[in-house]
């Protein structure tokens, strides 16, 4: 068509797509390519076809009172999320007399604002170890009672959320020092601690805590003299400890075997001890390293304690079972009370794991690149 | 001369680490076998009085109670022995079909979590961060609650797939019925995977000597494939299935497993997948960018370097933890106590309830479990040392 000389543009090439703005987002995160685009329409096509009959279930039809006569009329077209207003402080608090709930209350309290006030980072200081004691104490009377006025309730009555909580302090607290006795120990040079902290990581790490939790409940009777008895929360406890310890010791000999050896060297020729080595030198830079793995410890301890309801103790996972079995009017509403306790372990959990997050980039500013 | 005793005493004062080191080994030691001597001494005098029997001898006596599912044939007249190897076959059978559901559940959504789609990389977060942040219990108790209370009677159960049936009492599938031309078939498979193996070092061999790549997955699976099927028409290509069939009252025929089984194997691989999805998005991501850039700048295709780059600096990353959630997931199959699926510690528990020989079941599963997580670890220091970087 061009005759020769004349001078013709070839058409100019369409514009390249928008990747900005609405449209280029969703083309960029939606549809980048035909893979993509069909999983975003099943899961699209998913979330149309399911969820409302889920929020019919959990939400439209759902009641709220705890109305037995309604919530079994519902016949599973609805949640009966009332089971939870009429048992939440059996859940809660298990068997705990009830005229005397507000103690376990303020224990419960007590207990998580001391958790966040040591996550609180201007309040890190000696005074917070000091603080804990306190709180244990505190903790324990209002539990156990017996003075200041409190009539005494026995440890057996204790359950719901404050035994979770103790166990799982307590258990971390006591664990941490041990572990890190251990790791030194399996990385010492002298041949017999070395293998006496191998073989009771290996050992323990080797089988499941419902073993060990057997073990403190059925057998630990029978180590004792005659006529001592131990009560089966120390016990569990004791167990308890022993297992998370364990676990954390490799943790923490994770973060000593990462320290080099200039480090030992710089800190013997400055003509420091060992235990001025370990404290000063190694362990802070070891622990450092290793937070977030502590931290998943630590959270693994939490969502352990929910064993010890296999060795009859009534904590949150048990009491549920503790409110519902015997009650034959609330008893088809399990799953409900189940989503609520799950509800609970949710929380702490995702929180700790945030809280995890954040002391990385907050205690790691030496190692940061940026 | 003068020096030596000095040295000497030096030697064995308190100011010499190595006399120390001795010390603290000694009193150490010493401590530990005063408490074991204890301990000890206590339980076998606590045994005397309560007039309780020790040894392993019941092991041999009739167990008295029967088990709902068993591998392996069992009734309520055989000794106790068996009946602990019954647990035993029962905790392998979940532990088994449990890694394989969760390694592959794991394996795509920890591939999710780095897609580039907005909606399924959520998916996969959510799915991680929700399985993962609830203990293990309450979640088997929740399976077995809602496979119980939310499946159908048997009478009037649900029927996903021909020959499947899924009710209150349990999941029902066709199986093959056996006959000699499976095991000739499983002989083919094994002599094809010989074959293969041989392939595969002549491959690498002929690598070395000449530089020339040769496929290896292909040939390799069809070599398994080949032998498979010739097998299984020697025996005369059996294909004879015993489908479950559904009368007015039950089901019956066909393979079939009970909701216990099915919540505690679901459950377990449903929490262990969380783990594994994220050890696999983080196996991916340790391998740094620089590596599939340098890979495609040696004209390397996307195939190749996934092979060649990417995977196997990938699994040198992800395959210890990997490891270890297997055995996590294992020794959380003893939570089956909390649904009643007869494994193990189930058994060890019934037994322990009837014999009152608390020592030697918790001893029993103990031991059991301590063998297998050393000789999976003794294998993962073996693996270790193999796949480990050498450098100068």
């Amino acid at each position: 068509m061009n005759s020769a000389g004349t001078f013709a543009p070839i058409a100019a090439r369409p514009a390249p797509l928008s990747t900005h703005g609405v449209s280029g987002w969703i083309r960029r995160n939606l549809f980048p390519s035909a893979g993509s685009s069909l999983a975003t329409l099943t899961i699209i096509a998913a979330v149309v076809y399911y969820l409302p009959g889920f929020i019919d279930w959990a939400i439209v039809n759902a009641v709220v009172r705890p109305d037995n006569a309604t919530c079994r009329a519902l016949d599973d077209a609805g949640a009966c999320w009332g089971v939870i207003a009429e048992k939440y402080r059996l859940i809660l608090f298990g068997r705990y007399p009830f005229a005397e709930q507000w103690r376990p209350l303020a224990a419960t309290i007590l207990m998580l604002a001391m958790v966040v006030a040591s996550c609180t980072r201007p309040l890190w200081s000696r005074w917070l170890m000091l603080a804990w004691v306190v709180v244990f104490v505190a903790f324990f009377i209002l539990m156990r009672g017996g003075v200041f006025g409190l009539s005494a309730v026995e440890t057996d009555r204790w359950g719901g959320l404050p035994l979770t909580l103790l166990l799982s302090t307590i258990g971390i607290a006591a664990a941490f020092p041990i572990a890190i006795l251990v790791a030194l120990g399996r990385r010492s040079h002298l041949p017999a601690l070395r293998t006496i902290c191998i073989v009771y990581v290996e050992l323990i790490r080797g089988v499941p805590l419902i073993s060990v939790l057997f073990m403190a409940s059925f057998m630990f009777p029978l180590f004792m003299p005659q006529g001592l008895t131990i009560n089966v929360l120390v016990r569990v406890l004791v167990g308890i400890t022993l297992f998370a310890a364990a676990y954390l010791a490799e943790v923490v000999r994770g973060g000593l075997q990462a320290i080099p050896n200039g480090q030992h060297e710089a800190a013997a020729s400055l003509g420091l001890s060992y235990w001025q080595t370990q404290r000063k030198i190694v362990l802070p830079q070891a622990l450092r390293l290793v937070v977030p793995s502590i931290m998943n410890s630590f959270i693994s301890t939490f969502k352990d304690t929910s064993l010890v309801t296999i060795v009859s103790l009534y904590e949150l996972t048990g009491s549920v079972a503790l409110a519902l079995s015997g009650d034959a009017n609330w008893r088809p509403f399990f799953l409900e009370a189940y989503l609520f306790i799950a509800a609970i372990y949710w929380i702490f959990c995702f929180a700790m794991s945030r809280y995890s997050l954040w002391v990385e980039r907050h205690l790691n500013v030496g190692h940061r690149r940026d | 001369m003068a020096d030596k005793p000095s040295l000497k005493r030096r030697h064995w004062s308190w100011r010499s680490q190595a006399f120390r080191g001795v010390i603290y080994q000694v009193l150490a030691v010493g401590v530990i076998a005063l408490a074991v001597w204890f301990l000890t001494s206590n339980t076998l005098t606590n045994l005397r009085i309560r007039g309780i029997q020790s040894g392993f001898d019941f092991l041999s006596q009739p167990a008295g109670f029967g088990i709902g599912e068993t591998v392996i044939a069992f009734d309520s007249s055989n000794p106790y022995w068996r009946a602990f190897l019954v647990g035993l076959t029962n905790t392998v059978r979940v532990a088994i079909i449990g890694i394989a559901i969760a390694t592959m559940l794991g394996t795509v959504i920890g591939i999710g979590r780095l897609s580039k789609n907005f909606l399924l990389r959520s998916l996969c977060t959510a799915y991680v961060e929700l399985f993962r942040n609830i203990p293990v219990l309450l979640q088997l108790l929740m399976w077995y609650l809602l496979l119980n209370e939310f499946l159908p009677p048997v009478a009037e159960a649900l029927n996903p797939a021909p020959g499947m049936y899924l009710s209150k009492g349990g999941f029902t599938f066709p199986v093959p019925v056996w006959g000699p031309g499976y095991g000739l078939a499983l002989v083919g498979a094994i002599g094809g995977a010989a074959l293969a193996w041989l392939y595969r070092r002549w491959a690498a061999a002929q690598f070395a000597l000449t530089g020339r790549v040769r496929t290896i997955l292909w040939p390799l699976l069809a070599l398994v494939v080949v032998g498979l099927y010739a097998g299984w028409l020697l025996g005369g290509a059996p294909t004879a299935l015993d489908i479950p069939e559904k009368t007015e009252f039950n089901v019956i025929g066909g393979g079939a497993v009970t909701p216990e089984f099915l919540a505690l194997t679901l459950g377990l691989a449903i929490y262990t997948a969380a783990f594994i999805a994220e050890i696999v998005r983080s196996g991916i991501q340790a391998v740094p960018w620089g590596q599939i850039e340098a890979a495609s700048s040696l004209g390397l295709t996307r195939k190749r370097q996934l092979q060649l780059v990417l995977l196997p600096q990938a699994l040198r990353v992800i395959i210890p933890p990997m490891t270890n959630q297997y055995l996590n997931l294992t020794k959380n199959s003893s939570l089956a106590v909390a649904v009643g699926y007869p494994d193990l510690v189930s058994i060890s528990n019934t037994t322990l309830n009837q014999t009152g020989r608390a020592v030697e079941c918790i001893t029993i599963i103990m031991a059991v479990y301590l063998t297998l997580s050393l000789s999976t670890a003794a294998l993962m220091n073996w693996y270790n040392a193999r796949a480990a970087i050498r450098e100068r």
